[in-house]
C-alpha cells in the first residue's frame, strides 16, 4: 500500500505540474495574442502594459516566464488583478473556497444517498415501476443544463410559489456555517438538490446493474444457500462489491464538479464560491483571476482525485498491483 | 457527467464481433444492427423528435421572414406589436419600482406576432430560439464528429503501435483527462474569444464558430481516445490481426482493414452521446459569455439574456433551456438504442 500511495501521488505530482505548463502556455505563448494586453485588461494604458510586461517578465524565454507566473501563483502569492486594480487574487480564491466546498460536499452527500437508497431499492424490486423512473431520471441527469435547472428552481422558490409553499426559503446568497448553521443549510439547501438531482439518477442506475450482476454471482448462491435472507444478501453481501465501481464514479464525478456544475450552480444561486469569482472574472476579461481560479480548482480536483484512488485501493485491494 | 460516460475500455475488449467477416449470407451485421434499432421504439421517437427540431432550425430564417417578419438580431427597443386588435409597444415601461426600467411583452402564443415574447432589447424570443438552435446544433454536432476522427486516428495509432507513441499520447489524454474539461475549455476560450486564432495562413476570427467547435472537440478527445486504445490493444492480439501481419500486410493496411471496422461500432454509439456532451458544454459556455458571441446566438445565450428577466419572462430562459433538454435527452435515449443495436456489451453510463 505505501507503494501505491507513493506512485499515486507522484503521479498527481506530474498532472499537476503538466497542467501548470499547459495552462501557461495557453496564457502566454497562443499564437496571435498579445500577452500583456490581455492581463492589463481592456484599454490599458502604456505604463500598465510596461509593468504587466516586467512584472511577467514578457520580454525574457518562456520557461523564465512559467517559473516567474509560479512564483506570482504559489510561492509569493502576490498576483493582483489589474481591473479591479490592486486586488490580490490568491486570498479573495482562499475565501472562496469554503463556500464552494460546502456546496460540493453537501450536494456530494445528498446524491450518495439518494443514489445508493433507489438503486438498492430498484434491484431489490426490478420490474417495478422503479425501472422506467431511474432510467427517465438519469437521461435528464445527463441532458439538462445545471444551470438551467437552478434557474427554474429560482423561479419556482423565489417568486412562483415564494408567497405559498416555499415561503420559508431564504434570499439567495450564502451564510457561513460558523455564524449560523441554520441559515447556512437554508440557504444552500436548493442549490444542493440541484446538483444532486442530476447525479443521483446516474448513481442509482449504475448501482442497479452492479447489484443485478453481482446477484448472479457464485457467493450469491453460496449466502443463499446458506439460508440468509434476500435482505441481508442484498445489503451485507451484493451492496458491498457493487459500491467499489460507484465509488471510482465518485471520484471522477466530484473532480468534475467541482470544475464544472458547481461552477455554473454557484453563479445562479448567488454563492460566492471560486465559480463566482471566476464567472465575474470572466465578464471583466480579468486575467489573473481566471488564471489564478483555473489552476487552484484543477489542483484540487487533481488531489481530490488521488485521495479517492486511495480509498478505491482501500477497497478494492487488487488495482494496488495494476 | 463527464466521467460517467467512461468506457469501460479495456476490460470490454473489443465486443464487436458485429463485424465479422464470417457472416456471408445472413443478412450482415450493420443490417441486424438496423432493424434491431428500427423495433426500438425509445430510439425512433427519439429520432423522428430530433429530425422535427433539425427541420425547424433550419426554417428559421423562412420563420423570420415569412412569419414573424421581425430581424432577431436587431434591437428593435421602440417597436410596436398589435395584439388583440391594440398596438403596443414591445418594451412597456416597467409598472414596479421606481418605473426607470422596461419590461419586454411576454409570449402571445400567436406564432406570427412575437410568439414567445421579446427579449429586452425587443427581439423576437421565438425567432432568436430557431436561430440560436442552428448554431447549438452546428456546434454539438461537428465537434462531436471532429472530436471523434481525431480520437479515433490518435487512439488507433496509440493502441496499434504502443511503445513510444503510445507512451507519449496516453501521457497526454492522461493530463488533459486530469483537466476538468470545464477550466479548460474556459482558458481556451477567454484567451482566443477576443482576438482569434493565427494559425499560420489561416486565421479565425474572434466571433467564429470554429473556435468553439474546436475547443469543446479538443477537449473531449481523450474521453473517446482512451477506450479506442483500450480496444485496438485487445484487437492487437487477436489472430486475425496477427494473421494479416503475418501475410505481409503494411501497418497503414492492418490499421484500415482490420483495425476501423472492428472500432468503429464504438465510435458510431459514441456519435450521438458526444454531440448531446459537446451541446451542453456549448450552452454553459455560451452561458458564461465564453462560447457563441453576439451578435450570433446560441441556446446558452438566449438563456443568459433571459438571466435579468427571470423573474417577469422566464419563457425567455425556460423555453430555450427546454429546447436543450429535449434535443439532448432524445440523443442520449437515441445514442443508448444505438449502443444496444450494435455494441451491448460496451459498459457505457452502466446501463443496467
Amino acid at each position: 500500500m505505501g507503494r501505491f500511495i507513493v506512485r499515486r501521488f507522484a503521479a498527481a505530482l506530474f498532472v499537476l505540474f503538466a497542467i501548470s505548463v499547459l495552462v501557461f502556455l495557453i496564457f502566454f505563448a497562443t499564437p496571435g495574442v498579445d500577452p500583456a494586453a490581455r492581463i492589463a485588461g481592456r484599454n490599458a494604458s502604456q505604463a500598465t502594459l510596461a509593468q504587466v510586461r516586467h512584472e511577467f517578465g514578457l520580454d525574457r524565454p518562456l520557461p523564465v516566464r512559467y517559473v516567474l507566473m509560479m512564483r506570482h501563483l504559489f510561492i509569493d502569492r502576490d498576483l493582483t488583478s489589474y481591473v479591479n486594480r490592486g486586488a490580490r487574487v490568491i486570498p479573495q480564491i482562499w475565501q472562496a473556497v469554503p463556500v464552494t466546498l460546502s456546496l460540493v460536499i453537501g450536494a456530494a452527500v445528498l446524491w450518495m444517498f439518494f443514489g445508493v437508497l433507489m438503486g438498492t431499492v430498484a434491484a431489490a424490486r426490478r420490474g417495478t415501476a422503479l425501472d422506467p423512473l431511474m432510467v427517465l431520471l438519469g437521461i435528464i441527469g445527463i441532458s439538462m443544463p445545471v444551470y438551467w435547472l437552478g434557474e427554474v428552481v429560482n423561479l419556482v422558490t423565489q417568486n412562483a410559489l415564494h408567497d405559498s409553499v416555499f415561503s420559508w426559503v431564504p434570499p439567495l446568497g450564502y451564510v457561513p456555517l460558523t455564524e449560523n448553521p441554520l441559515q447556512w443549510a437554508l440557504r444552500l439547501l436548493f442549490p444542493w438538490l440541484t446538483l444532486a438531482v442530476l447525479y443521483a439518477g446516474i448513481y442509482a442506475r449504475v448501482l442497479r446493474g452492479e447489484l443485478l450482476s453481482s446477484l448472479n454471482e457464485d457467493y450469491v448462491r453460496t449466502a443463499r444457500a446458506k439460508g440468509l435472507s434476500e435482505r441481508r444478501i442484498l445489503i451485507k453481501h451484493a451492496l458491498r462489491c457493487s459500491l467499489i465501481p460507484i465509488v471510482a464514479l465518485f471520484g471522477l464525478d466530484f473532480g468534475a464538479l467541482v470544475g464544472g456544475a458547481a461552477l455554473l450552480t454557484e453563479v445562479v444561486f448567488g454563492l460566492p464560491g471560486v465559480g463566482k469569482l471566476t464567472y465575474d472574472a470572466l465578464q471583466n476579461v480579468d486575467l489573473p483571476v481566471i488564471m489564478g481560479c483555473v489552476l487552484y480548482a484543477a489542483f484540487f480536483v487533481v488531489l481530490a482525485n488521488a485521495v479517492v484512488d486511495l480509498l478505491y485501493a482501500v477497497l478494492e485491494p487488487r488495482v494496488r498491483y495494476a | 457527467m463527464s466521467a460517467a460516460l467512461e468506457v469501460a475500455g479495456a476490460t470490454t475488449g473489443p465486443g464487436t464481433q458485429a463485424v465479422d467477416p464470417a457472416a456471408h449470407g445472413s443478412a450482415g451485421p450493420w443490417r441486424t444492427a438496423l432493424g434491431q434499432l428500427v423495433r426500438n421504439k425509445a430510439a425512433m421517437a427519439s429520432l423522428i423528435l430530433l429530425v422535427l427540431i433539425v427541420l425547424a432550425c433550419l426554417c428559421a430564417p423562412l420563420y423570420a421572414s415569412k412569419i414573424a417578419h421581425v430581424d432577431p438580431f436587431a434591437s428593435n427597443v421602440s417597436g410596436t406589436t398589435i395584439i388583440d386588435g391594440k398596438t403596443q409597444p414591445l418594451l412597456e415601461p416597467s409598472s414596479t419600482g421606481l418605473g426607470l426600467g422596461v419590461t419586454p411583452i411576454g409570449p402571445t402564443w400567436d406564432p406570427t406576432h412575437y410568439f414567445l415574447g421579446v427579449d429586452n432589447q425587443g427581439r423576437d424570443v421565438f425567432a432568436r430560439l430557431l436561430y440560436g438552435g442552428r448554431n447549438s446544433l452546428l456546434i454539438g454536432i461537428s465537434s462531436a464528429v471532429i472530436c471523434c476522427a481525431i480520437a479515433t486516428v490518435l487512439g488507433v495509432l496509440a493502441g496499434y503501435f504502443g511503445g513510444a507513441v503510445d507512451g507519449v499520447l496516453s501521457r497526454l489524454f492522461d493530463v488533459v483527462w486530469a483537466f476538468p474539461v470545464y477550466l479548460l475549455a474556459i482558458c481556451l476560450s477567454v484567451v482566443l474569444i477576443t482576438s482569434g486564432l493565427d494559425l499560420g495562413p489561416v486565421h479565425i476570427g474572434p466571433g467564429s464558430l470554429w473556435l468553439p467547435i474546436g475547443i469543446i472537440a479538443l477537449i473531449y478527445v481523450p474521453y473517446v481516445a482512451r477506450p479506442l486504445r483500450g480496444q485496438v490493444m485487445a484487437l492487437r492480439q487477436k489472430e486475425f490481426l496477427q494473421a494479416s501481419i503475418g501475410i505481409g500486410a503494411s501497418d497503414w493496411r492492418v490499421m484500415r482493414r482490420e483495425v476501423l471496422p472492428n472500432i468503429l461500432p464504438t465510435v458510431i454509439v459514441l456519435l450521438p452521446l458526444m454531440t448531446a456532451l459537446n451541446m451542453l458544454t456549448e450552452s454553459a459556455l455560451s452561458f458564461l459569455s465564453i462560447g457563441v458571441q453576439p451578435p450570433n446566438a446560441s441556446w446558452g445565450t438566449i438563456i443568459n439574456d433571459g438571466l435579468g428577466l427571470l423573474y417577469t419572462r422566464p419563457a425567455v430562459t425556460i423555453a430555450p433551456g427546454l429546447a436543450i433538454v429535449l434535443t439532448a435527452g432524445a440523443l442520449n435515449v437515441l445514442g443508448d438504442g444505438v449502443r444496444d443495436a450494435l455494441d451491448p456489451k460496451a459498459k457505457l453510463r452502466g446501463a443496467a
